[in-house]
């Protein structure tokens, strides 16, 4: 996934974009941040007073939301976003093991539920607790494309095919 | 002179698009036009047998015949071997409604499922789609929520309310604005129904929930599913439109009237987003913070207003009982759970996938009759039913019948459905610890005993766990007390929660240290198991 560069001009102009579209949905908020993130690559704190101001609410308010919710990201992610679940279903393949080798191979380091991003900026790792593929477990996520029944060799596989195409 | 395009079925679930079922589908496509065959190629939905996927059917004069697993690397050599004809081969598993896991089901909500194109209007017709609709527009509102009330229903997200006793409560509340809300939220790990169901049947909810609607007098309907789920947004948004576009939904539906809106609303990634409070938050655009109930979400639910919430399930489970009556669903099922339960079978398990069976079997058919073991070979120690916040069940009670009332007098829950086995590598107390740190990752915040109490608890297990002397920050600890402690906490959890993300937490905890104790260390359980 890669991320549209962002100057504020852009994300003011994008963002507006959403609002006029969206403003006056009831209880739109959620919505216009969804939107706005899948234009920008992320919520950019500098968009958070011209919601709250079209939305007649606090920027606190706004900020609330934006951080409450996990798939929400105030900071631009990695070139490349990869989400490994962590749940039972997947911990009962190995999904734990999987984590942590996905953790040295991106060079990322995750704590609790949180991501992050590897310091050269090339990879977001997310835990994601359930992608709805119990059944074949583990799951991953690489740039919104689904994978099942994944082992560490064919996820540094995946990778490398990510790496090759850069 | 050119033949008849053969049809050939290639799921577009997700389950089978994350085992490359696309590349399947392209090959076929190249190939067929390589060989100057004209190839008829619909995407259905799943069959839910996901060890078979990418599982490929060919309609044939003696029905559909099924081959699977296959890659894209398979396609050539089943071609050549005759797939177009039903021809016999290493991964031919003969018709598909004869294979034993099929075959056992008793599919009454997963009728459709991978058996129709989920898009197309003139499949879900010509399966008794709307015709439940049709049954309900004849019919005044309290004669639909007594039909749903007589078909036993209860709630499928998990409680198990009876949903015909909600929808009463919507139908008398007076209001100028209701809302009809399903609850797509599914975050239970080892769940997956609400998923197949947007993506292989969406028109199934579309109706089901327009039926709720009609009896309740809603006017405005929102579907809220979770962001992990991007396939089934998708799907689900252009079922409404296709509907709308049909007359199925919007203003005047199919000409009686009466109308009804019904929009996407996407979650944020938020598991405590499926509690039906939180949801209702969270769908005004706010943070998922749980609200303090009563007021009921019937009397006072979105905005204010009186609102029907329901989980996928329940509102799929609708179209049936109103097109065949009330007591064709009520015959399923036993005791107090009638109808059926669509059972998602998950984890280390061979044979994963979806088994709809009336109320009543076991978790020992279930895992070895349909789910034939564990993946891995090893024996089965331990198996979550109901989600993250449901109960291990120890082998001693794998021949309990699944039904409500014989789980909950053994300090289990039916919940979702989700059944997640683990074979003997399973550390028990590695995973009560992992239930309290995703209550701590997952909870709202807004009471203490889940907020502060999660967090306890994980510092608690690890205390129980650390080995003798490790410790280097503190004292040895005495492994009785911390136990004591533990239960002590789960006590203040289960009773002072406002939600059941912290008042269910202490499910999986209590019953991995009451059946597994060696795991925590423990030789005999220090107290009779609750």
């Amino acid at each position: 996934m890669p991320t549209p560069a962002t100057t504020p001009d852009h994300a003011q102009a994008a963002t507006g974009a959403v609002l006029a579209r969206r403003a006056d949905e009831p209880g739109a908020l959620l919505t216009i941040l969804h939107e706005v993130q899948d234009a920008l690559g992320h919520v950019p704190r500098e968009v958070v007073p011209q919601i709250a101001e079209a939305l007649n609410l606090s920027r606190a308010e706004v900020h609330g939301v934006v951080t409450y919710y996990h798939h929400l990201r105030s900071e631009a992610p990695g070139r490349h976003v990869v989400q490994v679940c962590r749940a039972e279903a997947c911990q009962a393949m190995g999904a734990d093991a999987l984590f942590e080798h996905a953790q040295q191979r991106l060079a990322c380091r995750a704590h609790g539920g949180h991501g992050s991003t590897s310091a050269d900026g090339n990879y977001t790792l997310n835990p994601v607790f359930c992608l709805g593929l119990c059944a074949s477990s583990p799951a991953v996520v690489i740039d919104d494309r689904l994978h099942a029944r994944m082992t560490p060799q064919r996820f540094d596989q995946l990778v490398g095919k990510l790496e090759a195409a850069t | 002179m050119s033949a008849a395009p053969i049809t050939v079925y290639v799921p577009r679930d997700s389950a089978a698009l994350a085992v490359g079922a696309d590349e399947v589908a392209d090959t076929l496509q190249a190939e067929c036009a390589r060989r100057g065959i004209a190839l008829n190629l619909v995407r259905n939905g799943s069959r839910g047998l996901f060890w078979l996927e990418t599982l490929l059917e060919v309609a044939t004069p003696h029905g559909r015949i099924a081959y699977g697993p296959v890659t894209a690397d398979d396609v050539v050599g089943l071609l050549d071997a005759g797939l177009l004809t039903g021809a016999a081969h290493a991964l031919c598993h003969g018709p598909t409604e004869q294979i034993p896991y099929l075959a056992k089901q008793e599919r009454l909500c997963f009728a459709r499922m991978g058996v129709t194109d989920p898009l197309s209007l003139a499949d879900y017709e010509a399966h008794e789609g709307w015709a439940g609709l049709r049954a309900a527009l004849a019919l005044p509102g309290d004669t639909i929520v007594q039909q749903v009330l007589d078909s036993g229903l209860r709630g499928r997200g998990g409680a198990a309310f009876p949903t015909g006793i909600k929808w009463k409560t919507v139908a008398t509340a007076q209001a100028a604005q209701k809302y009809v809300v399903c609850n797509a939220d599914e975050g239970d790990s080892g769940t997956f129904s609400d998923r197949m169901t947007m993506e292989g049947d969406p028109f199934m909810l579309i109706e089901g929930m327009t039926i709720a609607a009609l009896a309740v007098g809603a006017t405005r309907g929102y579907v809220y599913i979770r962001s992990e789920y991007p396939n089934a947004i998708a799907t689900m948004n252009e079922a409404i439109v296709r509907a709308s576009v049909a007359g199925f939904l919007g203003v005047d539906i199919l000409g009686s009237g009466r109308t009804f809106h019904l929009e996407v609303r996407k979650g944020g990634g938020a598991y405590v987003c499926g509690e039906e409070t939180a949801m209702l938050e969270s769908l005004e655009g706010k943070r998922g913070i749980v609200r303090a109930k009563p007021p009921l979400p019937a009397i006072e639910g979105l905005f204010g207003q009186p609102t029907v919430i329901n989980n996928v399930i329940s509102f799929a489970s609708v179209p049936l009982i109103l097109a065949r009556g009330a007591a064709f669903y009520r015959d399923y099922g036993v005791g107090r759970s009638r109808g059926t339960l669509p059972i998602q079978l998950a984890g280390n398990i061979r044979q994963g996938g979806l088994v709809e069976k009336a109320f009543g079997i076991s978790l020992r058919e279930l895992m070895f009759d349909f789910g034939g073991g564990s993946a891995s070979g090893r024996p089965i120690k331990a198996v979550q039913v109901g989600g993250p916040l449901g109960a291990y069940v120890p082998e001693s009670q794998w021949d309990l019948p699944l039904d409500y009332e014989a789980y909950a007098a053994v300090g289990a829950v039916v919940g979702h459905g989700g059944i997640v086995v683990h074979d003997d590598t399973a550390d028990m107390a590695k995973l009560a610890r992992y239930a309290m740190e995703f209550c701590a990752i997952e909870s709202c915040g807004k009471c203490t005993p889940c907020r502060i109490g999660s967090t306890r608890g994980v510092e608690v297990i690890d205390r129980i766990v650390a080995p003798p002397q490790s410790s280097k920050t503190g004292p040895q600890h005495n492994r009785p007390q911390q136990v004591a402690l533990l239960r002590d906490l789960c006590d203040t959890m289960l009773n002072g929660s406002l939600c059941a993300m912290g008042g269910m937490t202490p499910y999986p905890v209590l019953s991995a240290l009451n059946h597994y104790p060696q795991d925590f260390g423990i030789a005999t359980p220090d107290r009779e198991a609750a």
